[in-house]
């Protein structure tokens, strides 16, 4: 027992997964339910096309089929897109534009209907161009797409308006259900209130605002998935609620992520019978100067605020109380896109010699005549770890002399003081699905470009680059073109700053297995591969 | 009488107009938006165009006073319309949380009553003693103890001590099954929270008992009861008790009243999908209508027990009816 424990405590302090070898005894077992938690109430609709919680995604994401995904066995890789729906993976044709998928044969929806082509076809084409009155929430991340055909029942071609490296990880998109043709052209708003897939569980009941309960569908065409009978997911927004049906067993996990001590407090309670599964999380807090309000209209105030910042001693000190780990740009850390230490070190925010990088700061502020600044910091009312990184970040502004009050509200006046420009600084956040990293970026063009950027900036330099970089094919050059996208948004136009990256920390009952942490808690979410060793 | 009866009712519609008209409005003052909160929440960007969108759909791109107009009509032809949030009907939103928040303001009632009514009695009979002493600290204690407090130190109570006892830590279940369905798990999950309300509630009604004993007690009619020689068992079952449990029978209803929806803290501390949850999800995604129908649901029962207690006030006493 002793030693178990010590395994357990050995894992969470190295912060790494803790993977046994593969055993002859650890073969799936098939069988059990499965009751994990959702850390929130319900969501709006069932329609994952329309939404944008994860809620929605955790909710209904077993039910359904994607064309293409993250693979399940790694999705720790922010590049190894495998098929679901389709037999093989495409090599692009026509210089990058076209990309032709096979579809499985067989497949088939719960209701018994085949699945073809051209139900693919029909939700994509909902996906990327919904009719009047249809929302689609990505319709954005996917504006390279020109034209979507289905020339026969196992044939999807996508036809794209110029060669883009963020075309596979958008369509690899967690939400990107594949839904009924003949439903959709009854009535395209009949996913927001009913399910009905093709995924590994079929679906078996709904208590508004309480759980979601699915069946194994023995019809998979994954063939000896699923393992389990089926799942109940409850809706739990409390965390301690959360932490102590975990310490009952009253459920195995969720899929979000909680904080260090409550991981280092199951841990030590539950010894060998939990695991801790962590990865580096596709989400950061910005720091976000509004342009248009003075003193922050000058790029030498908002230098000496990133130069202000600490992040190599304040990740390692944050990381204890809150779920922030890595210091990285404005690209997700293990991207093959990210900065390296040494490239970062360049940036403001970033220098290595916190000394000099304040010193610097109090002498830009002094040459804007701003010695004695004072603000107010808009920040959402959520402890983990906005509110936390908020109060780090005061601190780290009254080493230069600059006097900051926070200002929490809640999300809905959080989102409309950024939408009004009603703010001099926000802390918001960046949290994508997919790890998309030219896509990702987007959200640090101007307003003009990108309506979720509250900088509120105009940078035709940062922009020309952005489009540069999205027409890049070659991993090599887009890289290049990304550390100068980086350098124009922190450094020269200093418009915004990534304030440590979030850290994804997941307490699992150690009878679940096969499941593997992902850098974002909207993949992997179809429980296909999940079996119970009890 | 009947002249008094129509007037009170007639009074509960300038009271539920006033009570909509702001509610409506101080839904409107709340910073926000409803598609701000739906579309931008998730992280994710969306074009401008979803926004105008997104308000058409739900009738927001409408004047304030025809959306004004339209509750109210609404309200009038009991259609409360659809939650702005979820797109299904507001009834069934509520319909789908009031057993639970119902079955725990019956069951905290039930144990409320059981704690409140004998111990107050008792505490009065036993004016000044260690006896009274002892209850009326018990009762300061459930009024200045918070229920969701009380819940959470409950639930970690009982998953340390059957930790210590079985090796196995328990809790109740933080999914709700209806009692005819599974008896044994619906009861409980709510048991500890009927318990960690009632207590308050208990607390509440166990001082008024208390304070409408001792009054009667020094009335003439009692004094009167003694002095024909009648026993105290009987003064205190037929004539102390029965007159003093008229304001505590009113406070009880009150309080009955107040737990369908205000149980808002101590639903999320037991992960109960209550209407009290509901309140409070309605309010942060802001969804007027369902806000609005909540408000208005709570209105209703408020002015309705209202007009209950002043009729009965009415009937018992006639220097009301009359003055």
């Amino acid at each position: 027992m002793r030693m178990s424990r010590l395994i357990a405590c050995l894992g969470v302090s190295l912060g790494a997964v803790w993977a046994p070898p593969a055993r002859a005894d650890d073969a799936p077992k098939r069988g059990g339910t499965l009751t994990y938690m959702i850390p929130a109430d319900g969501g709006p609709s069932l329609d994952g096309h329309r939404e944008t919680t994860f809620a929605v995604l955790h909710a209904t994401a077993p039910f359904y089929s994607v064309l293409v995904r993250i693979n399940p066995d790694n999705p720790a890789s922010t590049t190894d897109f495998v098929c679901d729906l389709c037999t093989e993976m495409p090599a692009p044709t026509d210089q990058g534009l076209t990309y032709t998928f096979k579809i499985r044969e067989g497949v088939k929806f719960h209701d018994g209907t085949p699945l073809t082509a051209h139900d693919v076809a029909t939700s994509w084409r909902k996906i990327v161009s919904p009719p009047k009155g249809v929302a689609s929430a990505r319709e954005n991340n996917v504006v390279m797409v020109d034209k979507i055909e289905d020339p026969d029942d196992t044939t999807v071609i996508f036809r794209l308006k110029f060669a883009t490296l963020s075309f596979m990880p958008a369509l690899a998109d967690p939400y990107s259900f594949i839904y009924s043709k003949k439903i959709l052209d009854q009535d395209m708003h009949w996913y927001e209130k009913n399910i009905m897939g093709s995924g590994p569980f079929k679906f078996e009941s709904y208590d508004i605002g309480q759980s979601v309960k699915g069946v194994r569908n023995p019809d998979y065409y994954h063939k000896g998935q699923p393992y389990l009978d089926g799942f109940t997911a409850i809706f739990a927004p409390k965390q301690a609620v959360r932490i102590d049906a975990i310490r009952a067993d009253r459920a195995a996990m969720e899929f979000r992520g909680l904080p260090p001590s409550t991981r280092d407090q199951l841990v030590k309670e539950l010894g060998d019978k939990i695991t801790v599964q962590e990865s580096d999380w596709n989400c950061g807090n910005v720091l976000t100067p509004n342009h248009k309000k003075k003193p922050f209209d000058d790029v030498r105030v908002r230098k000496a605020l990133f130069l202000a910042i600490d992040q190599w001693r304040g990740a390692a000190a944050l990381q204890k109380i809150a779920n922030v780990r890595t210091v990285g740009g404005i690209v997700f850390p293990s991207s093959p896109l990210a900065a390296t230490k040494e490239e970062l070190q360049q940036l403001p925010g970033y220098w290595p010699d916190i000394e000099k990088s304040r010193a610097e700061a109090r002498r830009l502020l002094k040459e804007a005549g701003q010695e004695n600044l004072s603000f107010e910091m808009l920040n959402r009312n959520v402890d983990q770890p906005y509110v936390i990184v908020g109060t780090w970040l005061v601190d780290e502004f009254s080493k230069i002399g600059v006097k900051v009050t926070q200002k929490i509200v809640p999300t809905g006046p959080w989102l409309e003081a950024m939408r009004a420009g009603d703010f001099t600084v926000a802390l918001e956040a960046n949290c994508q699905n997919m790890v998309n990293p030219v896509a990702d970026t987007g959200r640090y063009l101007p307003h003009e470009l990108y309506s979720e950027n509250f900088a509120y900036h105009d940078d035709p330099v940062q922009a020309a680059l952005y489009d540069k970089m999205l027409h890049e094919t070659d991993v090599a050059k887009a890289r290049v073109l990304m550390r100068e996208y980086e350098r124009q948004t922190i450094d020269v136009g200093a418009h915004q700053l990534m304030v440590t990256w979030w850290y994804r920390i997941l307490p699992i009952r150690s009878y679940v297995k096969g499941w593997k942490i992902s850098p974002s808690h909207y993949l992997n979410q179809d429980l296909a591969n999940i079996w119970l060793d009890k | 009488m009947y002249r008094y009866v129509l007037k009170r009712v007639l009074l509960v519609i300038p009271t539920l107009v006033g009570a909509a008209a702001l509610v409506f409005l101080l839904m409107r003052l709340i910073p926000g938006d409803i598609c701000v909160v739906r579309l931008g929440s998730g992280g994710g960007s969306f074009d401008p165009r979803a926004i105008a969108a997104c308000h058409a759909e739900l009738g927001m791109d409408r004047s304030v006073v025809v959306q004004f107009i339209d509750f109210v009509w609404g309200f009038c032809r009991l259609d409360f319309g659809t939650s702005m949030w979820s797109g299904k009907p507001v009834t069934t939103e509520i319909l789908a949380r009031l057993p639970i928040s119902l079955e725990i303001a019956v069951l905290a009632t039930v144990v409320a009553i059981s704690i409140a009514i004998p111990l107050g009695a008792i505490s009065a009979l036993k004016q000044n003693t260690w006896l009274d002493v002892a209850v009326r600290v018990f009762a300061i204690g459930g009024i200045a103890t918070p229920s969701f407090w009380l819940g959470i130190v409950s639930i970690l109570l009982v998953l340390d001590v059957t930790s210590a006892i079985t090796g196995a830590p328990w809790m109740p279940p933080i999914d709700y099954v209806p009692i005819w369905q599974d008896p044994i798990r619906n009861l409980s999950m709510a048991f500890l929270p009927a318990v960690t309300v009632g207590y308050r509630y208990a607390a509440v009604s166990m001082r008024m008992t208390r304070s409408a004993m001792l009054e009667v007690m020094r009335e003439d009619y009692i004094r009167t009861a003694r002095a024909k020689g009648l026993i105290n068992k009987l003064i205190i079952n037929r004539h102390a008790l029965k007159n003093a449990l008229l304001p505590v029978v009113t406070l009880i209803g009150i309080e009955f009243a107040f737990l369908i929806g205000g149980l808002v803290v101590t639903e999320q501390v037991f992960n109960l999908n209550g209407v009290g949850r509901l309140f409070v999800q309605a309010v942060q995604n802001q969804d007027y209508t369902l806000t609005q129908a909540l408000v208005m649901l709570t209105v209703t029962v408020f002015v309705l027990t209202n007009l209950v207690v002043d009729l009965l006030y009415a009937w018992l006493d006639p220097r009301i009816r009359f003055a």
